[in-house]
């Protein structure tokens, strides 16, 4: 298991790449990478995450304990950016390895669908009409519930 | 102990943190946001739904009813928006 909380930027396939490394055997890699998204009829500018990284490490290593406990994976990396990011660009990447492909699907999502409410980030967008703040979604909640 | 204050709620504070000394009968994280917001009209303002605030003490979530005793850092900031 491995957590990073970065604020440069980071490329994906590297990433796969040394996550693929060490496979020991298994048979599925899932992948998921969030990036900056900027709608093209109401764009952005910049998407700044602000972060409280103790909080974060141990947030996620937990989100992480529990997805490889309850998927069986053989191994999980979750990495997440903050600081002031531009449309395009990766936000956050967790890879998740198998030994079949729905654990990692499973596994995968687990991940993202806690990372989205239980980790301590709040995204700020700035837009040529001004700031605000991205307000916590209920849909991430229910996302987050259909797991419990 | 000191208070760390995240998004929105540092900026409508216009601090990220303060080293406060609450009394004996602030006991809880409830107690804590109740004593901040009386001592302080911005607080106030800023805390007005404290149902909203999260808090973590010493790098962990923790309820509104958690107790603050020991506690070195309490972190008080809005739902999270990870991912």
């Amino acid at each position: 298991m491995a957590i990073r909380i970065i604020t440069e930027t980071f490329d994906p396939g590297a990433e796969l790449n040394a996550f693929m490394a060490e496979t020991a055997g298994a048979g599925a890699v899932a992948t998921f990478t969030g990036l900056v998204r900027s709608d093209p009829v109401d764009p952005i500018t910049t998407l700044t995450l602000e972060c409280y990284p103790e909080l974060a490490v141990s947030q996620i290593g937990a989100i992480e304990a529990e997805a490889v406990a309850r998927f069986g994976l053989m191994r999980a990396t979750v990495i997440h950016r903050y600081g002031t990011l531009r449309p395009g660009e990766p936000i956050v990447q967790v890879m998740t390895l198998a030994s079949h492909r729905q654990a990692a699907f499973d596994g995968a999502q687990f991940l993202m669908d806690y990372l989205k409410t239980d980790a301590p980030f709040w995204k700020k967008e700035a837009a040529p009409g001004g700031e605000r703040w991205v307000e916590h979604s209920a849909g991430d909640d229910r996302a987050k519930a259909r797991w419990r | 102990m000191k208070i760390l204050y995240f998004a929105w709620l540092r900026e409508r504070l216009d601090r990220g943190e303060e080293e406060v000394s609450p009394p004996s009968d602030v006991k809880t994280v409830a107690d804590l946001i109740g004593w901040l917001r009386a001592g302080d009209p911005v607080a106030d303002l800023a805390m007005q739904r404290p149902e909203i605030i999260r808090a973590a003490i010493d790098a962990k979530i923790v309820p509104h009813s958690a107790l603050i005793a020991g506690a070195r850092i309490v972190a008080l900031f809005p739902p999270m928006t990870g991912g």
